[in-house]
């Protein structure tokens, strides 16, 4: 075991490596010059070299990246080319505001995907079968701004049930907090509840089918035991592949959902970046969600050993 | 389920013709073929959208009909600038799938040649491309894209190009391993002793039988693309205005939603039905061409 967590650790490296080499180019896919397009039309030529010198861009590439990285190793991500605070604190004080709302989103779709998918498989063909795919089907091809939009419209505008904009911290009330995220994270969840509860059923479908399980209902246990204890332990590791998966696509999503609810979170930060043309904090969002994703993807694979006790044989 | 995995074997029957067998075969499945109805009714549109359309999507400005609701002059009902939705929204398939098609044609060719080359070479290459590919594919794909759309500036060109950057090592990553799979095969080893060159054996021998899965592939994330396209769009880094795109038309009907809903409504319901008329098709495909996949 420990020999293969040092190997899935060690193996994190070139890929945070190329990771950070992606972040560093972007300003550097920008057309022309990259300290014209931060200060905009109306700069003047000394404005210009001062912006070169305070990024570096005068520098050659490889002395600019080694800067990048060296800072980049020490926690320094620049800092804000509006309002000159640094990087890494504007994105921590977003951070928590982002992940509360990512994780309601999550475990909304959880609670409703795998039961749905559970009962598709067990009842294969039946009408529960039908009706729960097209339930999932409909929640993977509606685009999340949409229904965001649509969810506004109905319950609070017309119904009042909910707050459309705003985000109270979870330390200040946690009855609000949720209030204000339910719209928010049901737009942002359900396409991965759609995803889920495809996934729960075809891989549900295939335990279901396997000896062992014949041998367990030989023996007399009750549906439910074989279902959820049995069948659903063997279903989960594909299932909880594809929710690793999904955690980046949330972390995608969130930018419109942000946007739309008026949530002061990451997305929106990255959306205010963009127009400001504030590449520095661009760069240090992208980093840091990519940095999120990858150790998001090492817990699942351990995450897996316990559900597959068979892979770290295989692997380690 | 019998030992070869599905039904599907078993119905298909033997048509003399080549594509037509095929097409007879697939369309016998409900799904596949809904979806095959719906993108192609979705191209027709797009295709004769100056046909179609009554107004023009973006000069016919009418000052009395600001925000209209549907009427029969107006089916959809009209815009801030009076213009018609309805013949928005037709046009908008047409920039909205040009951007997609144009998106997944460049990404899977890319991704194609680079799992390839990954796959059967192996070695340095390999390693250089596919710790390319990991890196690439640790970033969300839609922040990526916004990303890219910030150095690159908006344009539609641009749009195409981040997607591709986004989609290509995906394609890269599945074209890799069915390479990897069929390459230890026993008639890939026959193909090498009876000389057959190695160009010859990755393009004759083992590419088409990549192909299923590339089809399923490209069929799923041409629906990626559409919600991807909307998306940058709607946050303002798409399209540029006042071409009518999906997205577009979405974001300028976001500050009159309570007024004026029908501009939201519609827009939003075109991407929603194009995308499940992907996902059917995708399913569809994956149904036929994969049946051990379930």
């Amino acid at each position: 075991m420990t020999g293969y967590l040092i190997k899935r650790i060690l193996a994190l490296i070139p890929v945070l490596l190329t990771v950070s080499v992606v972040v560093f180019m972007i300003i550097h896919f920008i057309p022309g010059d990259p300290a014209a397009a931060m200060l905009g039309s109306q700069a003047t030529e000394e404005q210009l070299t001062q912006m070169r010198e305070q990024m570096g861009l005068n520098k050659p590439l490889m002395v600019q990246f080694s800067i990048w990285i060296l800072n980049l190793v020490q926690g320094d991500l620049g800092s804000s080319l509006v309002s000159d605070q640094s990087v890494l604190s504007l994105i921590a004080n977003r951070l928590p505001v982002t992940l509360n709302l990512i994780i309601f989103a999550m475990s909304f779709s959880i609670i409703i995907a795998i039961p749905l998918g559970v009962a598709a498989a067990v009842k294969h063909n039946t009408s529960v079968d039908y009706v729960s795919m097209f339930i999932a089907l409909i929640g993977i091809s509606i685009p999340n701004f949409w229904a965001a939009l649509l969810l506004i419209m109905v319950f609070a505008l017309n119904l009042g049930m909910f707050p459309a904009t705003g985000y109270i911290p979870l330390t200040k009330s946690i009855v609000l907090n949720l209030k204000h995220l339910a719209l928010p994270a049901f737009s942002l969840g359900f396409i991965q509840a759609g995803i889920i509860t495809r996934m729960t059923r075809s891989t549900m479908l295939d335990v279901l089918r396997q000896d062992y399980i014949r041998a367990v209902k030989a023996k007399g246990a009750a549906t439910f035991t074989v279902v959820f204890w049995h069948a659903l332990k063997n279903a989960m590791v594909p299932i909880i592949t594809i929710i690793g998966i999904n955690f980046g696509l949330l972390l995608g999503g969130t930018v419109v959902v942000e946007s739309i609810f008026s949530i002061n979170g990451i997305g929106q930060l990255m959306i205010q970046s963009v127009l400001n043309r504030d590449y520095p904090v661009i760069q240090g969002i992208i980093l840091v969600i990519a940095a999120i994703y990858v150790f998001i993807t090492l817990f699942v694979d351990i995450l897996y050993t316990y559900f597959d006790p068979k892979i770290k044989f295989r692997k380690g | 389920m019998n030992y070869l995995g599905s039904n599907a074997i078993k119905n298909k029957k033997v048509y003399s013709n080549f594509f037509f067998g095929h097409f007879k075969n697939f369309t016998r499945r409900k799904q596949g073929l809904i979806g095959l109805m719906i993108i192609t009714c979705i191209l027709l549109i797009a295709l004769f959208a100056p046909l179609i359309a009554p107004y023009d999507p973006v000069d016919d400005v009418s000052y009395s009909n600001l925000n209209a609701a549907p009427s029969s002059q107006y089916i959809f009902g009209t815009d801030e600038f009076g213009r018609d939705i309805f013949s928005r929204v037709i046009y908008g398939a047409q920039v909205s799938i040009q951007i997609s098609f144009f998106t997944i044609l460049i990404s899977a060719t890319f991704g194609v040649v680079m799992g390839l080359v990954s796959g059967y070479f192996g070695g340095f290459i390999d390693g250089l491309f596919m710790r390319l590919v990991d890196g690439l594919m640790s970033f969300p794909p839609l922040l990526f894209a916004i990303a890219l759309m910030a150095a690159l500036g908006t344009s539609t060109k641009n749009i195409i190009l981040s997607l591709a950057i986004v989609y290509t090592p995906m394609f890269a990553r599945l074209i890799r391993g069915c390479v990897l799979s069929i390459k230890e095969k026993e008639y890939i080893d026959s193909i090498k002793i009876m000389g057959g060159s190695k160009i010859r054996i990755l393009f004759k021998h083992i590419l088409p039988n990549c192909v299923s899965p590339l089809l399923i592939q490209m069929t799923t994330y041409f629906a990626y693309a559409i919600l991807a396209e909307a998306a940058l769009s709607f946050l303002g880094l798409g399209v540029p205005k006042p071409n009518p795109s999906w997205g577009n038309i979405l974001y300028d009907g976001r500050q009159y939603m309570i007024d004026s809903p029908w501009i939201t409504i519609f827009p939003g319901l075109a991407i929603g039905i194009t995308v499940l008329g992907l996902n059917l098709l995708g399913d569809g495909l994956r149904d036929y061409l994969d049946p051990n996949l379930d």
